[in-house]
C-alpha cells in the first residue's frame, strides 16, 4: 500500500504545491509552521479541497486527477481524517461518534454499536461509551476521535496536529499511547504537526513544508543535522548559513565569509552549532581561522546556558555559559569578538 | 427616568387592563363555548399546519440562503423575508391577486385541478404561512451560519452522504435554531390577523381564527373576546419564556 500524492490547489490567494510518496508501514510527519499548507494538504488528500492539477493515488488506484476528470467523492475515499480539534458530534455518545462511520458506511445499528464498543475498548474507554465529547477530557477525546476513524479501517490515516489540543503535562504520556496505536495500524500513515519534538519523536520521516511548498525531506537525523532552511534552523537551534565556497572559504549570502575545512565547491549550507561559537573581550589570537567582530543583540538565559544574539558580518547565535557572560562582562550592546573554528562548520552542498 | 417609567407603564397598563377587567368567574364556560372552541380548534390546527409547512419550505430555504452564493440571492433573500416588515393586509391583498379565483396561479389552479384557495381553511393556513414563515428562515439560516462546517466535512471523510450528514449532522447541530425558529413562527401564525380576514375571510369553523374570534366577539360579547384575548397572552408569555435564553440573554 502506497500514497502518490501530487497536489496543486489554491487556498484563499495561497498556493499549495506538494509532492509527495508515503509507503505502508512509513510514517510520514509533515513538518511547518502555522500557515505552511500543512492543514490544506490533508484536505486535498481527504477529497475536501479540490485540486486544481496534480493526481492523488492510493494503492493504484487514482483517487484524483483533475486532467482526466477524475474526483473521488470525501464520503467515499479509503481515508480517515483525525481533525486538530478532533470534531466529535457534541450532539452523540462517544459510542455513537465511533459507531457514525459504520452506520454511514451501510453497517446495522446493533452490529455498528458492537463494534464500536469493540474500538472503544481497544482505546481504553469501554466505561465512556455514554458520555458526550463534552464531558470527556482532551485525551479521551483525542482517543475517540481516534477510535472514529480507525473503526472504518482506512487504507490512508491522516493526522492533523494530533497533541495540538493536549495540555502540554499530558502529551508525553498520550504520545506514547498514539504512536502504540499507529504502531498496530497497517495502511499508510500521515501526520500533520508544527511541533517538532512530536515530529521526531513519531515518524520515520520528515517532509518540511513551508509557504506551501515542500523545503526538504528525510529522516529525522538527516533533517536536524542538514538543515535547509531558517524555519528547521531555528528548531534544532543552529546557525544556518547559505553561500558560496571557493578553496575553503564560503562567501555567505546575507554578507561576511567563513573559512571551513573540506568545503567542496559551488552554493552550500553551513551550519554552525551556538555552543561551538568562542567569544573574546579583545581580539583573539592564534587557533580560530574565523574572527570578525559583532555586536551583542540580546542575551536570554535558556536553561543552565545564555544565548547571545550577536549581529556582525555575519550575525550569529552563539551560546555560553553564565560564567562566561560574567567574565566577559557582556551586556546588551556590547562590541564583542567572535570566534569560530574552520572544523566546527558543518558544510553541506544546498 | 420619568419617560422610562412612562415607556414601562405604557406596556404594562394595557396588560393589568386586560387582567383586572377578565370575567375570572365565567372563564372557563366562556372557553366552552361552542363558537369559541371551534375558533380555537381552527387556531391551533392552522397555526401548526402553517409552521410544518414552513419547515418544509423554510430549512430548505434556509439552507440555500446560509451555503449558496448565486446571483441574485440577496434579491431573493429580501423579497423571502419581506413579509416581516409588510402590513399584513397588503400580504393578503397580495395572495388574493395571486392565488384567487382570478388571480394569475389561482386561476388556473381553479380551471385546471378545481382547487379553491381563497376563503378556505387551507387559505388561512396559506396566510399564516406566509406571515410567518419568515421568522423561522432567518433564524434556521442564522443558526446554519454559525455553525462549524467542519463538523460536515467530518461526517463526509466518515463516509456520509448528502442526507446523511443533513439528518444526523447539520439539522441536530442547528437543533436549538430549529427549534426556536418554529416556535416563534407558530406563535406569529396564532396571532395573525391582516392576512387572514384579507385572503380567508372570517367564516366560523372554516376561516375565523382566534384572532378573528376575539375582534368580532369584542362588539357581541366582550368577556369571551377577553378570555381568548388571555389565553393569546398566555401563549406569548409561554414562548417568551420558553426561548428567554436564546432572546433575552438569560439574565
Amino acid at each position: 500500500m502506497t500514497l502518490g500524492a501530487r497536489i496543486q490547489a489554491g487556498v484563499d490567494g495561497f498556493a499549495l504545491d506538494v509532492q509527495l510518496a508515503v509507503a505502508a508501514g512509513e510514517l510520514v510527519a509533515v513538518l511547518g509552521p502555522n500557515g505552511a499548507g500543512k492543514t490544506s494538504l490533508l484536505r486535498a488528500l481527504a477529497g475536501l479541497l479540490p485540486l486544481s492539477a496534480g493526481r492523488v493515488t492510493l494503492d493504484g488506484v487514482v483517487l484524483e486527477d483533475p486532467a482526466e476528470g477524475i474526483r473521488v467523492p470525501s464520503e467515499r475515499r479509503p481515508v480517515g481524517l483525525v481533525f486538530q480539534d478532533y470534531l466529535l458530534f457534541p450532539h452523540l455518545s462517544a459510542l455513537e461518534n465511533v459507531a457514525f462511520g459504520l452506520r454511514a458506511r451501510g453497517m446495522a445499528r446493533g452490529a455498528a454499536m458492537n463494534q464500536a464498543r469493540g474500538w472503544l475498548e481497544r482505546v481504553g474507554l469501554a466505561a465512556e461509551g455514554d458520555q458526550k465529547p463534552a464531558s470527556l477530557s482532551g485525551g479521551q477525546a483525542q482517543r475517540v476521535a481516534l477510535a472514529r476513524v480507525l473503526a472504518l479501517n482506512p487504507a490512508l490515516l491522516l493526522l492533523d496536529e494530533p497533541m495540538a489540543a493536549l495540555d502540554a503535562s499530558t502529551r508525553v504520556e498520550f504520545r506514547r499511547d498514539l504512536r502504540r496505536h499507529l504502531e498496530s495500524f497497517e495502511g499508510v500513515r500521515l501526520l500533520v504537526t508544527h511541533d517538532p519534538v512530536e515530529a521526531m519523536a513519531m515518524a520515520d520521516r520528515l517532509v518540511v513544508l513551508e509557504h506551501g511548498r515542500v523545503l526538504q525531506s528525510g529522516t529525522p537525523a538527516d533533517v536536524t543535522q542538514h538543515p535547509r532552511s531558517r524555519y528547521v534552523a531555528d528548531l534544532v537551534g543552529v546557525n544556518l548559513f547559505r553561500g558560496r565556497a571557493s578553496h575553503n572559504v564560503i562567501t555567505l549570502a546575507d554578507g561576511g565569509s567563513l573559512t571551513a575545512a573540506g568545503a567542496a565547491d559551488g552554493d552550500v549550507f553551513a551550519v554552525v552549532h551556538p555552543r561551538t561559537v568562542a567569544l573574546y573581550r579583545t581580539r583573539p589570537d592564534g587557533t580560530p581561522r574565523n574572527v570578525w567582530e559583532g555586536r551583542a543583540v540580546d542575551l536570554d538565559l535558556e536553561g543552565d546556558r545564555v544565548r547571545v544574539r550577536l549581529s556582525g558580518l555575519p550575525s550569529i547565535v552563539a551560546e555560553v555559559t553564565p560564567a562566561a557572560v560574567r567574565e566577559l562582562g557582556l551586556d546588551r550592546g556590547d562590541r564583542i569578538w567572535i570566534g569560530v573554528k574552520a572544523t566546527e562548520i558543518n558544510v553541506y552542498p544546498a | 427616568m420619568i419617560l422610562a417609567s412612562a415607556g414601562a407603564a405604557f406596556f404594562i397598563i394595557p396588560l393589568l387592563g386586560l387582567l383586572l377587567r377578565a370575567p375570572w368567574a365565567s372563564a372557563w364556560r366562556q372557553l366552552a363555548a361552542p363558537e369559541v372552541l371551534a375558533a380555537l380548534r381552527l387556531s391551533l390546527l392552522a397555526s401548526f399546519s402553517a409552521t410544518a409547512v414552513a419547515l418544509l419550505l423554510g430549512v430548505p430555504l434556509a439552507w440555500i440562503f446560509a451555503r449558496l452564493t448565486f446571483p441574485g440571492r440577496s434579491v431573493v433573500r429580501a423579497l423571502t423575508v419581506l413579509p416581516m416588515v409588510l402590513p399584513p393586509v397588503v400580504g393578503g391583498v397580495a395572495l388574493l391577486l395571486a392565488f384567487g379565483r382570478q388571480g394569475i396561479v389561482g386561476g388556473w389552479l381553479a380551471t385546471t385541478a378545481g382547487i379553491h384557495l381563497p376563503f378556505t381553511t387551507a387559505g388561512a393556513i396559506m396566510a399564516e404561512t406566509f406571515v410567518a414563515m419568515p421568522f423561522l428562515v432567518i433564524t434556521v439560516e442564522a443558526g446554519l451560519r454559525s455553525m462549524d462546517t467542519r463538523f460536515e466535512d467530518a461526517a463526509r471523510t466518515l463516509g456520509a452522504g448528502r442526507w446523511t450528514v443533513l439528518w444526523r449532522v447539520t439539522l441536530p447541530l442547528v437543533r436549538p435554531s430549529l427549534v426556536a425558529g418554529a416556535v416563534l413562527c407558530w406563535a406569529r401564525a396564532l396571532g395573525e390577523f391582516g392576512a387572514t380576514i384579507t385572503f380567508a375571510g372570517n367564516f366560523p369553523g372554516r376561516t375565523q381564527t382566534m384572532p378573528l374570534a376575539v375582534y368580532l366577539a369584542l362588539e357581541s360579547n366582550p368577556d369571551a373576546a377577553i378570555v381568548l384575548s388571555l389565553v393569546l397572552l398566555a401563549v406569548s408569555l409561554a414562548v417568551l419564556i420558553g426561548l428567554r435564553d436564546r432572546w433575552l440573554g438569560g439574565s
